[in-house]
């Protein structure tokens, strides 16, 4: 039930691009296309799970024993990075077909702010899931990072292909681009916003 | 190019906000009001003018292929440095930013400039590129921030003008997106006409 | 400019960058570390001068556990006399947690509260830092006055189209309150000498005192008929 809560959470009440504002420059460089969001889409999800199960490891096991949180910022950005490469290099031995679909996406992740955010968000805030206010274990964690993504993938999606539609269109001149994007995401997180209250 | 075109560019020409469209996270969660995103701006031209000085200073140094990596250390490292003054110094400004002081290190910004302008450049004319690109970004976010503000609380920076509750949508997450949108329409005409 | 990469000088330059960085921020750390205890504990030492009649000395910090949970809660006095304790209580508001600082007076009114910490929606939940809200609750007896908000049959005012904060802020308070019993009832050695009138507080009882209004050993109550007002 707690992770039916979390999940519903992430991926509509506080959706990650279009309340928390985590994960814009993607959101707005690789939506032109449809085919393009999904790539991202599912390259941030892999990344995002991943990076959160490991840097949660290290902030509980390896810089809160050593007494050393203060490094969190530079050891969470320095895993992340070396995880997408990782990542990569796996990924091309192991499923060719994966790495074209997601492969040109992965060097992007690194300085997508999602990715370090979530990571941050896990470690530093308090949720109040299921009444008390507490810290996410391992599990609620990595439930949260894919949740989150899964809402990141859906509103990337959503937002492609209302981008698709609105190339068919003509617009004046000076919204051509990012203007009227931005205005139809507005929209979008206006009807994000119904869902606001819901757990 | 002089080193006053240097930091003006920035404003204008090459606006980080506006017409590069960089720096967007911060940019969109942080301009709740004015005061707010003037101090993202600030903190974010910090980290800037640091990293840019330390990078234009050991670039020389660093072997091609690690640069990146390289690069984000450093600018990782300023970025905790300036979470420790800010914590001690001015703890209700970093409990307001919250999370997006940590996430300067992830600002494209920083790490643009690095790679386009400080590796290639000397330490005085990166510092100057750091105070341009930093002043632009801070005017454009304390602008976005100001009208965020006057729309939605009827107030500009703290104080209140308007009586009301003003257009709460404003201040909640579709009026960043619209009013951003809208700024850089405005921003686009003045600047064409020139 | 740059340097032809070989695994060597590669190897080298990262460990050296990493080494100067966490040297620096090591260093940084302590020197920062006192201020930055400092400004928590100005913090905190505010937030409980905001809440709590005036008082001299240092606040002192003790925990007392109600339901399985741990409070932390300041005793000031003055002249040696306890004049009010100030209780740290949260509770789930809209969108996260919501700290409140809470001051009791020795008497069992609320004196003022204060935010810590939340994070509802600016411009709606938001508002419960904002005196129109807040001062609601200066001089608010709990045992007299229902703490919950007028929709639920209570006696606060709500936040305009911010019912789930009101309401969140209420439980804070009535956290904050059971505690506060949980303090004060440990040192109270009077028994109430049964009732005066529906909703009277009849203070605090050693032992069951069988007239209806205290429902056990060490709790404070109402005199009612209905047993909701029994604060546990």
């Amino acid at each position: 039930m707690e992770y039916l809560i979390i999940i519903i959470s992430a991926i509509f009440v506080n959706n990650i691009l279009l309340s928390q504002f985590l994960g814009v420059c993607p959101f707005l460089g690789v939506s032109n296309k449809l085919s393009t969001a999904v790539g991202m889409s599912g390259a941030v999800c892999f990344v995002i799970t991943l990076a959160t199960l490991v840097t949660y490891m290290i902030q509980n096991y390896v810089l809160d024993s050593c007494g050393i949180g203060f490094m969190q910022t530079i050891a969470f950005i320095l895993v992340i990075a070396a995880l997408v490469q990782m990542v990569e290099i796996v990924l091309k031995k192991v499923s060719p077909a994966l790495y074209q679909a997601l492969g040109i996406f992965l060097p992007l992740i690194t300085t997508n702010c999602a990715v370090l955010g979530v990571a941050l968000i896990v470690v530093t805030k308090e949720f109040t899931f299921g009444g008390e206010a507490h810290m996410l274990n391992l599990g609620e964690s990595v439930v949260y990072a894919f949740a989150t993504s899964l809402g990141f993938g859906l509103a990337m999606i959503l937002f492609a292909g209302l981008r698709e539609q609105l190339a068919l269109n003509s617009v004046p001149k000076a919204f051509k681009g990012i203007p009227i994007a931005l205005v139809t995401a507005s929209i979008l997180a206006m009807a994000f916003m119904g869902f606001s209250g819901l757990v | 190019m002089g080193k006053f075109q240097l930091i003006t560019k920035g404003l204008v020409k090459e606006n980080p906000t506006f017409v590069l469209l960089l720096g967007m996270c911060p940019t969109l969660a942080t301009t709740t009001s004015a005061i707010n995103g003037m101090s993202m701006g600030l903190a974010t031209m910090f980290v800037l003018i640091l990293s840019n000085m330390a990078i234009s200073a050991i670039a020389g140094l660093i072997p091609d292929k690690v640069r990146i990596p390289a690069y984000i250390v450093v600018i990782a490292t300023f970025v905790t440095l300036l979470q420790f003054v800010m914590q001690a110094y001015t703890p209700a400004v970093y409990e307001t930013l919250g999370l997006f002081i940590p996430l300067i290190v992830v600002n494209c910004i920083v790490l643009g400039r690095a790679e386009a302008f400080a590796n290639k450049n000397s330490v005085i004319d990166s510092a100057c590129d750091g105070i341009g690109i930093g002043l632009g970004f801070t005017l454009s976010l304390t602008v976005l921030g100001l009208v965020r503000e006057i729309l939605g609380s009827g107030s500009a920076f703290g104080f209140k003008f308007i009586p009301g509750d003003g257009v709460l949508c404003f201040v909640l997450a579709p009026g960043a997106f619209l009013v951003l949108g809208y700024l850089i329409v405005v921003f686009r005409k003045l600047t064409s006409k020139k | 400019m740059a340097v032809k990469s070989s695994f060597k000088n590669m190897v080298l330059c990262l460990l050296v960058i990493c080494l100067v960085c966490s040297a620096l921020l090591a260093g940084v750390y302590a020197l920062t570390k006192a201020p930055i205890d400092a400004a928590a504990a100005a913090k905190t030492n505010n937030a409980i001068a905001q809440v709590v009649p005036d008082f001299d000395g240092e606040p002192v910090m003790s925990t007392v556990q109600v339901a399985g949970k741990d409070y932390t809660y300041y005793t000031v006095s003055k002249g040696g006399q306890v004049t009010g304790y100030a209780i740290q209580a949260s509770s789930s508001g809209f969108g996260g947690a919501l700290n409140v600082m809470v001051g009791m007076t020795a008497d069992g009114e609320i004196f003022n509260t204060s935010v810590l910490s939340h994070s509802e929606t600016p411009g709606l939940g938001a508002k419960c830092t904002e005196p129109a809200f807040a001062d609601q609750f200066k001089g608010f007896n709990p045992f007299q006055k229902k703490l919950a908000v007028k929709k639920d049959g209570g006696d606060v005012d709500a936040i305009t189209a911010s019912t789930i904060t009101s309401r969140a802020f209420c439980v804070a308070l009535e956290n904050a309150v059971a505690a506060y019993s949980e303090i004060a009832g440990a040192q109270v050695q009077e028994c109430c000498g049964g009732c005066s009138g529906e909703g009277e507080c009849c203070g605090c009882c050693k032992e069951e005192a069988g007239d209806g209004c205290c429902s056990s050993e060490d709790t404070c109550g109402q005199c009612a008929e209905s047993a909701e007002n029994v604060i546990e």
